[in-house]
């Protein structure tokens, strides 16, 4: 993925996460917290400019980067999709879930769709387990959710 | 009598407005602090160590001596870290504690500083809590104002600060050294111990590390004494553990009962029994480090030692009950691919290793395993635990050697019958028209993606099992009830 983000306007904006954090080295997750806060993911461009900022080593940062399931090098959609599979949620049946998801959506785990509405991964338990299985759609929770009922939540964010 | 439930950790949880730190003073909030102030650091200590609480993450290790072991060294600075990484799938205490409790672990980490000699503390917390992340901000701010955290607390001479610490999402930082790098910026991979973190820890220095629910259980020690708590459990497991109880149980939700409620009492008195009275199979304590337990297990008192002889642990409270329909082997593969994917990689048993168990897995579950296969599986797992630097690896083959010693059965029948009991194992069914329900209408045939279904109309249907993908499209279709599933 390329970046379409200009080079200086993320300059300016790193310095200033930076600096708010005093150029701290062991910062460096919070500083990547607020990065990605800001630009909704953390690039190459944005990792470079991190790593200048704090004079440590690109390779540095994008160890952390790709450490952290967290973080994410890939833009995410306007309506980011997170189907839990923690354990509560995979013995209630989250696997047919995803898959259904995938199959409305005509996209994988972990891909955005082209037209960059939708995005969709899975994550490790948000803590929930009463209402699995649990689909999450930007901050809005869904409990209970069956296969069949992709199709209506999809269906409730339009372009 | 019935098992009943009983709340030290969650003693205000529900009760308080966690936002309002007045509701929490009123509840006997904060006294447990002034209290100690007023006496010696080794007195805090003592209290602890002789209540007998054990570490809740999952380890069990007396956090009273581990006190002890912090407040012993000189040095210029010293840290409290409360470890809120709840990273186990399957389990939400800290969470719960957090948002509906935020005082009591703020000034249990005061009390803890106090004892150790720290002015320092840190909330290292997992950056999917946003909710809890705000009220701890929230209560901090209102401790700070009211003078029970920051300088000089109640005139006593002692100062002490809290800051959060986020997370990012890694398993493995629950394990204390890790957690620590990650602190620092680092990536979070364990380091060999000793040193422990209680002589060099954070930033190098003497640091104490207890979870979200230990020190929710201290004002309540400090308040109504030692031999309060001491009285309450077993003889080695002291006071009560939260459970996150999930999966096929008809009540399912946070519970938290005195140490040696067996099994049985917790998934059937309080959590009501398995959801459509189906048939109980297994209870998965301890996450992806502990065990399935069976139906042999479920007078099993809870308490840390009895756990671990049955195979499985405490771990931090996730447990997860099973019922008939679940595939035991899909489980541990299930469990496999999260070590799989969690493994920092530092360690090659862990990371070769699990990933070797999981290929296995993968195999039995995909109908190409052998029987010789088993015995590969526990010579890895046994390799993996004795080799690996942390809990994480010590610990990630646990669910595939529970199942294989208390499921054995399920393996030999993915194996040599080519089957899944529990119909879990995709590649494993087989699709078939049930002749006398079907009526030929079609329906099975246009939705099948890979034209396997052939009939004419009104005609009975058949599958051809060559073609067949197993996608279960056709039985989803059919409102006859005329696909079976074998």
């Amino acid at each position: 993925m390329t970046c379409s983000i200009n080079q200086q306007i993320i300059n300016e904006k790193i310095v200033e996460i930076c600096s708010e954090f005093k150029n701290d080295p062991d910062e460096l997750i919070a500083i990547l917290h607020k990065a990605q806060g800001h630009f909704g993911f953390l690039p190459s461009e944005v990792q470079q400019a991190v790593a200048e900022q704090l004079h440590i080593p690109v390779s540095k940062v994008f160890g952390v980067v790709t450490f952290y399931s967290y973080f994410t090098m890939e833009p995410k959609g306007k309506y980011p999709i997170s189907i839990c599979m923690g354990t509560a949620c995979y013995v209630k049946g989250a696997e047919k879930v995803l898959h259904e998801f995938e199959s409305k959506l005509k996209i994988k785990n972990g891909q955005t769709t082209s037209d960059g509405r939708f995005s969709l991964n899975t994550l490790r338990c948000i803590g929930a387990c009463g209402l699995a299985p649990v689909v999450m759609i930007g901050e809005k929770v869904y409990g209970g959710v069956k296969p069949e009922d992709a199709g209506k939540i999809i269906s409730e964010y339009p372009a | 009598m019935k098992a009943q439930q009983l709340k030290i950790a969650l003693r205000n949880c529900g009760f308080i407005d966690p936002e309002e730190i007045q509701d929490y003073i009123a509840n006997e909030g904060y006294l447990a602090l002034a209290s100690s102030l007023s006496g010696s650091r080794q007195a805090v200590i003592e209290t602890i160590k002789k209540s007998g609480l054990r570490g809740r993450g999952g380890g069990g290790f007396a956090t009273g001596l581990k006190w002890e072991f912090a407040a012993k060294p000189e040095a210029d600075r010293k840290f409290v870290v409360c470890n809120a990484d709840e990273g186990d799938p399957g389990a939400f205490m800290d969470r719960a504690v957090l948002e509906g409790d935020p005082h009591s672990v703020l000034e249990a980490m005061a009390i803890c500083g106090y004892a150790i000699g720290a002015d320092e503390g840190y909330i290292y917390i997992r950056a999917e809590y946003p909710l809890a992340i705000k009220r701890l901000r929230i209560a901090i701010a209102q401790a700070e104002e009211a003078g029970l955290l920051g300088e000089n607390i109640l005139n006593s001479g002692f100062s002490f600060k809290i800051k959060l610490k986020y997370g990012a999402g890694a398993f493995v930082c629950g394990e204390e050294t890790a957690l620590i790098k990650s602190m620092e910026g680092h990536r979070g991979e364990p380091v060999s111990k000793p040193p422990f973190p209680a002589t060099k820890g954070y930033r190098g220095k003497p640091t104490n590390v207890n979870n979200v629910e230990t020190f929710a259980n201290v004002p309540a020690i400090i308040n109504r004494g030692a031999d309060w708590f001491a009285a309450i459990g077993t003889e080695k497991s002291k006071g009560t553990k939260v459970f996150a109880l999930a999966g096929k149980v008809k009540k399912v939700g946070l519970v938290e009962v005195p140490m040696g409620t067996t099994l049985r009492q917790l998934i059937y008195e309080i959590g009501g029994g398995i959801l459509g009275d189906k048939q109980f199979q297994a209870v998965q304590t301890g996450g992806p480090s502990g065990g399935c337990l069976t139906v042999k297990h479920l007078d099993t008192p809870i308490d840390y030692e009895s756990l671990i002889a049955a195979g499985s642990m405490m771990g931090s409270g996730g447990m997860i009950v099973m019922d008939e329909d679940d595939c035991m082997v899909a489980v541990a593969q299930f469990y496999l691919d999260f070590t799989m994917e969690e493994s920092c990689g530092k360690c090659v048993p862990c990371r070769e290793g699990n990933k070797a168990l999981y290929n296995i897995l993968h195999k039995i579950t995909h109908g190409e395993g052998t029987m010789a296969d088993i015995d590969r599986l526990k010579e890895l797992a046994v390799v993996i635990k004795s080799t690996s630097l942390c809990g994480l690896g010590q610990t990630a083959p646990n669910p595939v050697l529970s199942t294989i010693n208390n499921f054995y059965d399920d393996y030999v029948q993915h194996i040599v019958d080519k089957k899944c009991r529990a119909k879990r194992c995709r590649a494993l069914l087989e699709y078939r028209v049930v002749e006398e329900n079907c009526i030929g209408c079609g329906a099975c045939k246009r939705a099948c993606p890979a034209d396997a279904i052939t009939g004419e109309l009104k005609q009975k249907h058949f599958i051809d099992q060559e073609k067949c993908i197993k996608c279960g499209a056709c039985h989803q279709k059919c409102k006859f009830n005329a696909i079976a599933i074998d």
